[in-house]
């Protein structure tokens, strides 16, 4: 295990985050303490409480969720496509790395970014709202698993990209309106049964739902499957990338 | 001695159809400075690209100091460095942190004391913590020449390395190469300045269309294919060669003014006394004369073309 290319990649893109501390951090920091003025405070006095929490309590896990899920996404297909785009790529692509030492570089760092901006988030939400978490460790387990999984999403993403519309397309286009719809600020059971039935069809609602759990020790779903999506959907993103560094996808000719 | 890159019937044929590489065998020695010359196109980056691991080979072998560069893909990897024909780098980063990054990257500890070394062999030590968008073309290939001697390699790839850089930062770049070979280190360099690897290489090897059509060792070819000319000045115009002077095949240019004469200098006899008593037997007098050896691009330009 070449472990000086794991810190090297890791420290860098790390670095990265901290030359850019309004973008990585100030900025989804903000988004959301938006969120808690809006959905928290304006609607959030007319809705009283959902599953016996408190309405602004309730959507904290979601606006967590949402937040890891960009952030995963967009920092780790960021720091892939970056190095494709000016063409530093071929440094890493010619060194003496395999793709899991690749993998823990570049996913590890964005993993690591997103759980610092979830903890920053919910530090951030306590002031605006009283949080209790009931299961710490799941929570922590779904935080760090949910943002693996997105990172290596955003790392495929990063990929398959041959351009700065195709990098930010899959994000806006597929990502945030199935967080907006997966339940980040409303429970399914709020919802007519037909849109209950067909949100079962959308990932993101075992991921919030689970999360929410954690917290609260309500949810729509059952917690293990949620955690069986959250498992299903890393082992994808795995296979998926293991196949990119096998063949070479975009990345050698 | 085991050459220290080993390249047998190495092929490459890209998606689109393209044969870059048809069945290549090529050794470099340990030490060398090896030239690899070819227009462009012919596959010289392609090769390069093979060897560091960045293009896939379609078929064959390519042994790196005895180890197979798919299979010990990080014993191969770690030995070499490469420093790329474009200029690519991070507008964002620093010379000294790319450096850190290039060593970390090929497994070393860090060394400042190494990094601090290569980046003033390479007068980048003043700019070590500016931005590399701020730097110029020259300094950016400097820099991207300091990355791939941030992990100390023992085979360093310099493709095209002197590309769009003046004259003076050539010159400490040939100067950098020496050096380099003095230290052990392999060189394998691509260029399109056959004056450099006139300068620099102790054999040189040209491809085109994706076949190594030569490789010499560079004295050697000159003396082989190298030419001698003598060019003679004439004061009086000359409107043709007379006939008694056929056998000598000279060459009137320059409107009658100039006649050259071709020769061998390795044979015993080189024709030049006899050429000169009877150019004074025909009454052919000349003013001024000089000779001249044919230059690498001009040996390359010849190979190049008959493979047409």
């Amino acid at each position: 295990m070449n472990f000086f290319a794991i810190k090297a990649i890791y420290r860098s893109e790390m670095a990265r985050m901290m030359r850019t501390v309004v973008q990585s951090i100030v900025a989804p920091v903000l988004s959301t303490s938006l969120y808690f003025v809006i959905f928290g405070a304006a609607i959030g006095s007319r809705i009283t409480e959902i599953d016996g929490v408190s309405y602004g309590a309730f959507i904290v896990p979601g606006l967590i969720m949402l937040s890891i899920m960009t952030e995963s996404i967009s920092n780790s297909s960021f720091a892939i496509y970056f190095p494709k785009f000016t063409g530093t790529i071929f440094e890493v692509l010619s060194a003496p790395v395999s793709f899991v030492e690749v993998l823990l570089g570049y996913v590890g760092a964005a993993a690591s970014k997103s759980v610092i901006i979830g903890g920053i988030i919910l530090f951030t939400a306590s002031f605006f709202v009283d949080i209790e978490i009931a299961h710490p460790a799941i929570m922590l387990l779904f935080l760090v698993l949910i943002s693996v999984s997105f990172s290596l999403f955003g790392f495929i993403l990063g990929v398959w990209a041959d351009g700065w519309e195709k990098l930010t397309i899959v994000p806006i286009l597929v990502i945030m309106p199935l967080t907006f719809l997966g339940g980040t600020f409303y429970s399914i059971s709020m919802l007519p049964a037909a849109w209950q039935t067909v949100s079962l069809f959308n990932p993101v609602v075992y991921l919030i739902s689970g999360f929410r759990w954690s917290f609260y020790g309500t949810a729509d779903v059952a917690v293990g499957l949620s955690l069986a999506m959250v498992f299903t959907f890393l082992s994808l993103c795995l296979v998926t990338v293991w196949w990119i560094f096998k063949t070479g996808y975009k990345l050698r000719t | 001695m085991q050459p220290v890159i080993s390249i047998t019937d190495l092929t490459k044929t890209y998606a689109g159809g393209f044969e870059a590489l048809k069945a290549v065998n090529l050794e470099i020695n340990r030490g060398e400075i090896f030239g690899l010359l070819g227009p462009n196109g012919a596959g010289k980056t392609t090769l390069i690209n093979i060897v560091c691991g960045i293009v896939t080979k379609t078929s064959g072998t390519v042994l790196v100091d005895g180890y197979d560069n798919v299979d010990n893909y990080r014993a191969t990897r770690s030995r070499i460095g490469l420093v790329p024909q474009e200029l690519p780098t991070d507008s964002f980063e620093t010379p000294l942190r790319v450096c850190r990054f290039s060593r970390g990257l090929f497994g070393k500890p860090e060394n400042p004391g190494h990094i601090e070394n290569v980046l003033k062999s390479l007068s980048l030590w003043d700019k070590k913590d500016e931005k590399s968008m701020t730097l110029s073309g020259g300094m950016k290939r400097r820099v991207l020449i300091a990355k791939a001697l941030a992990h100390e390699p023992d085979i360093l790839f310099l493709d095209e390395p002197t590309a769009g850089v003046d004259v003076e930062l050539r010159q400490d770049m040939w100067n950098v190469v020496q050096t380099l070979r003095e230290s052990g280190v392999t060189v394998i360099l691509t260029t399109h300045y056959i004056e450099e690897a006139e300068q620099l290489a102790d054999r040189v090897g040209v491809i085109n269309h994706g076949e190594i059509i030569l490789v010499e060792e560079k004295n050697k070819l000159m003396r082989e294919l190298g030419k001698k000319q003598l060019v003679l000045h004439l004061p009086d115009l000359l409107a043709s060669i007379p006939p008694e002077l056929g056998k000598y095949q000279l060459e009137l240019s320059d409107c009658g003014r100039e006649l050259t004469y071709h020769y061998d200098t390795k044979r015993e006899h080189t024709g030049i006394t006899a050429l000169l008593a009877a150019l004074h037997d025909a009454g052919i007098k000349f003013n001024d004369l000089n000779t001249s050896q044919s230059s690498l691009e001009e040996i390359f330009v010849g190979l190049v073309n008959k493979g047409r």
